[in-house]
């Protein structure tokens, strides 16, 4: 089987698991699910973009909130001027996302990599201070982004909807994620993680691999930011940029591995899940002190995750 | 929150906005206050930056929690003031050692991690930004999100110097933070200890050939970035109330005046500082306070676009 026939049946088989996911919560007809589900799958996917840039390339960026808000806040926008179905609104979100990406890789990538990562921290601050002196998105008060009962077309209760359409993001971000690390752009990207230098000396065209990858990344969680404000209700900039998506989008695949397309999906699940239980049973502070904690240890005593721990494990006998 | 977090250039802000609105003329009066506002602005910001200059600027750590560390330095003043009495200054100097043992101790723990290793760029970024979540969280739990503030002799008064208005609350921090950057920079210069800091980033090998141990020396350097923090701390809460998530405004500030004036020169931080006070004053004064956190993140980028090297790089 040929490269292209392989990620077909991937995409394929990305599919039909997201259909028994779909049918099950389906079956459990517990509309918590589907919340909790939204949640955990809108994680897949922004772990799996961070991935894309950080576990692939090397290059840490904290700004994942800033990116998830630019999708969220351009669905806003168009709610208020021209409302657009959602999956219109995903692909403008992704746009909106991706330039900007680009435009910052583009202004910082060519210097050495913490210098992109004080940047992307600071965009995430600098795109608030816009959001809040913006009053036609809601300014610091926030904007409320009604959520129809149903979809007419299709008879489906609203939030049915979404869960779907972040379970079809997160096949997106994954199938992506998987293409790029098998293509030549992913080993390129490799390259650039493991000696940059010498990447760029053998004619490995770094600064552009950066910069794709930077858009694609940047993208992806723009995507995912886009349904947000109709899953959410009411989205004011502390809940859009609020900084636990940058960590959880770094812990996620830190404490998967980062080296491939499984760990970022391995750590949202299983995080992502822990997060839903502690939220409920415990708070959402401590939840955030856990994901801060583990992230902490998993960095300091398995550098290469779950995954990582899986291999070794597995190579000793 | 907004409206409470500039209240450093807000009285004059408020003033002067209403003066333009109604058309007069840009006076010297308001240009004065607006360019003393950002000096002592600048001073204190200089506090805020000198430790990652010397963790980020000569030490290559790249130690993004540094404005948590500056947060907990504030929230340790509030308490020793709000119990005891104690000038917030005194009470981040007693605190001093504390510091010092905290960032001996996180030195420690990079160093066996990450630079032992050589994973310290992407991991040891990760390790920071989860100290920094940390520290975040915990002063929240322990504190929730109201806003703390200290009292002192001077926080309520006021000098006045011809037209030009000092208030002590801006007055004491910058002098005090002009201060410690003066004692750091001649420990850097004059003693073997900080010549030897100043060295270890640059050759390594050389300073072990002067019979210096590089880890010791980077542990002590470290250290020190961290117990700037203290000070600065108290700086901050003299200055400004504070909750905890207001360290993320400062991690652009910082990192835009550390790269504007040159990583890891003093003086250039010094400049960097007193520019960044000013265009934030200028800011505050002209567009109003909410628009000053997009003010630094701009400096940083231009900086990075066009002068990566800084005013003063080496």
């Amino acid at each position: 089987m040929n490269a292209t026939a392989r990620s077909g049946t991937f995409i394929l088989a990305c599919a039909i698991v997201a259909a028994v996911v779909f049918f099950g919560a389906r079956a459990v007809g517990n509309d918590y699910v589907y919340f909790a589900g939204y949640t955990v799958l809108q994680f897949i996917v922004l772990a799996t973009a961070w991935n894309i840039l950080g576990g692939y390339t090397g290059y840490v960026n904290f700004g994942t909130a800033a990116f998830f808000a630019l999708g969220a806040y351009s669905t806003v926008f168009f709610h208020k001027s021209f409302p657009l179905p959602i999956p219109v609104l995903v692909v403008i979100g992704a746009a909106v996302s991706g330039l900007v990406g680009l435009g910052m890789g583009y202004l910082t990538l060519r210097l050495r990599g913490a210098f992109f990562s004080i940047a992307t921290l600071a965009l995430a601050v600098v795109l608030q201070t816009l959001v809040v002196n913006w009053n036609y998105v809601g300014g610091a008060r926030g904007a409320y982004v009604i959520r129809p009962a149903e979809v007419a077309e299709l008879s489906l209760p609203y939030i049915q909807y979404l869960f779907a359409i972040m379970l079809a993001l997160a096949v997106i971000a994954i199938a992506t994620a998987r293409i790029v690390e098998r293509s030549k752009l992913g080993y390129g990207f490799a390259t650039i993680r493991d000696d940059e230098l010498a990447a760029e000396a053998s004619g490995v065209p770094t600064l552009k691999l950066k910069l794709i990858a930077t858009t694609l990344s940047g993208a992806l969680m723009g995507m995912a930011g886009a349904p947000f404000p109709y899953y959410i209700g009411y989205l004011q900039p502390s809940s859009a940029f609020a900084l636990e998506y940058a960590v959880n989008s770094i812990a996620m695949p830190m404490i998967g591995g980062t080296t491939s397309w499984v760990g970022p999906l391995v750590g949202a699940l299983l995080l992502g899940t822990l997060q839903q239980i502690t939220t409920v049973t415990i708070s959402s502070a401590v939840n955030l002190l856990i994901v801060g904690a583990l992230l902490v240890g998993f960095v300091i005593v398995a550098p290469n995750g779950l995954i990582g721990l899986w291999q070794r494990v597995f190579s000793k006998r | 929150m907004t409206l409470m977090k500039f209240c450093l250039t807000e009285s004059c802000s408020v003033r002067t906005r209403a003066g333009f609105q109604r058309g007069e003329r840009l006076s010297y009066d308001l240009l004065l206050n607006a360019v003393m506002a950002g000096l002592l602005l600048g001073g204190f910001y200089a506090a805020v930056t000198v430790g990652v200059s010397v963790s980020f600027g000569i030490l290559d750590i790249v130690n993004i929690a540094h404005p948590a560390f500056i947060i907990l330095g504030s929230y340790i003043a509030y308490i020793v003031n709000a119990r005891f009495g104690i000038d917030p200054i005194v009470a981040s100097i007693i605190a001093l050692p504390a510091f010092y043992g905290l960032g001996a101790a996180i030195y420690q723990i990079y160093y066996l991690s990450f630079e032992k290793r050589g994973q310290d760029s992407l991991r040891g970024l990760a390790f920071f930004f989860g100290i920094l979540f940390i520290t975040e969280v915990a002063l929240v739990l322990a504190f929730g999100v109201d806003y703390r503030y200290v009292q002192a002799a001077y926080t309520e008064q006021s000098w006045h110097v011809g037209i030009v208005d000092l208030p002590l609350r801006m007055l004491v921090p910058c002098v005090m933070s002009l201060l410690m950057l003066a004692a750091l920079q001649l420990f850097l210069t004059r003693t073997f200890t900080g010549r030897a800091i100043m060295a270890v980033a640059q050759d390594q090998l050389a300073l072990q050939l002067m019979a210096a141990d590089p880890i010791r020396i980077k542990r002590i350097a470290f250290a020190i970035s961290i117990a700037t923090a203290s000070l600065a701390g108290a700086f901050l809460i003299i200055i400004q109330p504070v909750e905890p998530s207001i360290g993320r405004d400062y991690i652009g500030r910082v990192f835009a005046i550390c790269v504007l004036g040159g990583l890891g020169s003093l003086p250039g931080t010094l400049i960097g500082a007193m520019l960044l006070g000013i265009v934030e004053s200028f800011t505050a004064t002209f567009y109003g306070p909410s628009w000053a956190p997009a003010v630094s993140f701009g400096l940083l980028l231009l900086t990075l676009a066009f002068r990566p090297a800084g005013l003063l790089g080496r």
